[in-house]
């Protein structure tokens, strides 16, 4: 499949500060691709790279085939970008935030106004129309940037942290807005800070950390490849819990990592680890059973939790 | 220049918008010291090079309101769109380049100060203080201090990081300007030195050919401000540029 990104081994200084270490991956064309990362991690100056606000200091940046070191507008004219801060227009209402963006493509006044509307009944915004930006609620600013990241029907979207804020029937509405735009054939890419809409949303992920690619692959991939398939949530402080539990999780075949203040046990069969629990001094009420999922791994791969 | 043309759109769109407000405290203020100065100081003074006193004030005041309108959209306005309103970066990831932006920035400072100027001029051409039909070329000229005084505070903004520094710039760089411009009392009057001193204050030169064509005395001395002006345009025209590059692109 044709590659609509590619990146290979990039890297940016910001003073002292080595926001990127070497950066690679390729992204297909018409994927949901996704970066992961605690903040610092080098998402979103990947992002910037991307749509135009940085240079590639180092490595090499190819986007639509055409190697770059600045974003040129030929470029971002296919782009969309919904970038991390909310950058509405204070000075204009909702609809004339979007004409005047779609101006920016050199678009008639008459089209600019007819995708504005047809964007705005898209992202369910057709009520707020002539309001000012500042009277929307997080969720409504939020579809606004999204609105306007599609006016000129971009053939990629680049999304940094699109749902930070939003309320779960606003994630929802946005998830499905994605999605629409996915099987129309837009290339999505997405930072985040949910794992839950990484897995819901992304073909294939890097898990970034300290301006490094940690890994990369399907969700479903990260999870085989870094995490036992069950885990329980041990809720109980940890000076309450007996000191040979590690050795113990170990024999029987699993893994343990400490999250901050808690403990998890990961193995194969949680059902048989749920049962030795009980035995090696654990009340199962402070316990909690689950299928391991991309958190875990996320845990686990960018050191927030630690295997003892 | 296209880019730059629909940047200047999104202006045009807030001006649509605002400009009643934007006139109240552009005109205002040189109104004021019209009055002020013209009942004040105009009662003590009978004639200055064979003028009224207010026909000498009135095509200063032309000259700082153009003066003003180009400092505060440039300073104060592209200072909230660049770091509060984030609206100079969203623009940024269309299709066009800093130099779009920058340009909008300036041909927006320009078109104010020459609006804003010409309105006073008719202002004051209504109240009787403008003698000569020449004056007709002064909105034409107003396009040269608009330009560079929108080159200047877009430089200056983009310098800066903290918003309390454009105080430095209206209190110890525009201040001056029209303290010393030669707005209220000849320049003549002032030490050597800072007649000296003048020939770098772009105001000054505004002030001279303003006034110049509002008494209808057009003189080849005028084409030297002109001169100095274009050449003090042309000189800065890169600093905008280079500090806006550094505030948008990492």
């Amino acid at each position: 499949m044709k590659n609509v990104i590619v990146a290979s081994n990039l890297q940016k200084h910001y003073g002292d500060f080595h926001a990127l270490k070497g950066v690679s991956f390729a992204i297909r064309e018409g994927e949901c691709f996704g970066l992961l990362g605690h903040n610092g991690a080098g998402k979103s100056t990947t992002m910037k790279m991307i749509y135009g606000l940085s240079t590639v200091e180092e490595g090499s940046l190819t986007i639509f085939d055409q190697h770059i070191s600045l974003t040129p507008p030929e470029i971002k004219h296919r782009l969309g970008v919904v970038p991390q801060e909310d950058n509405l227009d204070p000075d204009l209402p909702v609809l004339e935030n979007l004409e005047v963006y779609a101006g920016l493509f050199g678009v008639s006044r008459r089209e600019a106004r007819e995708s504005s509307l047809a964007m705005l009944s898209f992202m369910g915004l057709e009520s707020k129309e002539q309001s000012s930006v500042d009277t929307l609620s997080g969720g409504q600013k939020r579809r606004l940037i999204i609105a306007r990241a599609l006016l000129n029907q971009p053939q990629l979207l680049i999304l940094d942290e699109p749902t930070t804020g939003l309320d779960p029937q606003g994630r929802h509405l946005v998830w499905q807005k994605l999605r629409a735009l996915k099987s129309e054939g837009v290339t999505l890419i997405l930072t985040t800070h949910y794992m839950e809409e990484a897995a819901q949303l992304c073909d294939r992920l890097i898990i970034m950390h300290e301006g490094l690619v940690l890994t990369e692959g399907t969700p479903v991939e990260l999870v085989c490849a870094h995490v036992l398939s069950h885990v329980i949530e041990i809720r109980s402080p940890l000076d309450t819990i007996p000191d040979d539990i590690n050795e113990k999780v170990r024999q029987f075949g699993g893994e343990t990592l400490q999250v901050m203040d808690g403990l998890f046990l990961y193995a194969n069969d949680g059902k048989a680890l749920w049962q030795k629990i009980g035995e090696w001094g654990l009340p199962q009420h402070s316990c909690f059973l689950r299928r391991s999922t991309l958190e875990d791994v996320f845990l686990k791969l960018t050191g927030r939790g630690t295997e003892p | 220049m296209s880019g730059a043309i629909r940047v200047l759109k999104r202006h045009w769109r807030v001006f649509v918008r605002t400009w009643r407000h934007n006139l109240m405290y552009n005109v205002a203020e040189p109104l004021l010291y019209l009055a002020a100065m013209g009942f004040g100081l105009g009662a003590l003074v009978q004639q200055i090079d064979g003028m009224t006193y207010l026909q000498f004030l009135a095509p200063g005041m032309v000259a700082l309101s153009a003066m003003y309108s180009a400092t505060f959209e440039c300073t104060y306005g592209t200072f909230l769109r660049l770091y509060y309103q984030k609206t100079l970066q969203a623009i940024l990831a269309g299709p066009v380049t800093v130099q779009d932006i920058v340009l909008g920035e300036l041909l927006y400072g320009t078109f104010k100060s020459v609006l804003f100027g010409t309105v006073i001029l008719v202002v004051v051409a209504l109240l009787g203080q403008i003698p000569s039909p020449i004056a007709l070329l002064i909105p034409l000229f107003l396009f040269l201090p608009g330009a560079l005084f929108s080159i200047l505070a877009v430089a200056y903004t983009g310098a800066i990081k903290n918003i309390e520094y454009l105080n430095y710039y209206i209190t110890l760089v525009i201040m001056p300007f029209f303290l010393f411009g030669g707005l209220y009392f000849p320049v003549s009057t002032l030490p050597g030195w800072v007649q000296q001193l003048n020939w770098l204050n772009p105001l000054f030169h505004s002030v001279e050919v303003c006034r110049a064509l509002s008494a209808g005395h057009p003189s080849s001395r005028l084409w030297f401000h002109v001169f100095v002006l274009l050449l003090m345009l042309l000189a800065l025209l890169p600093l905008p540029l280079r500090f806006m590059r550094k505030r948008l692109i990492s």
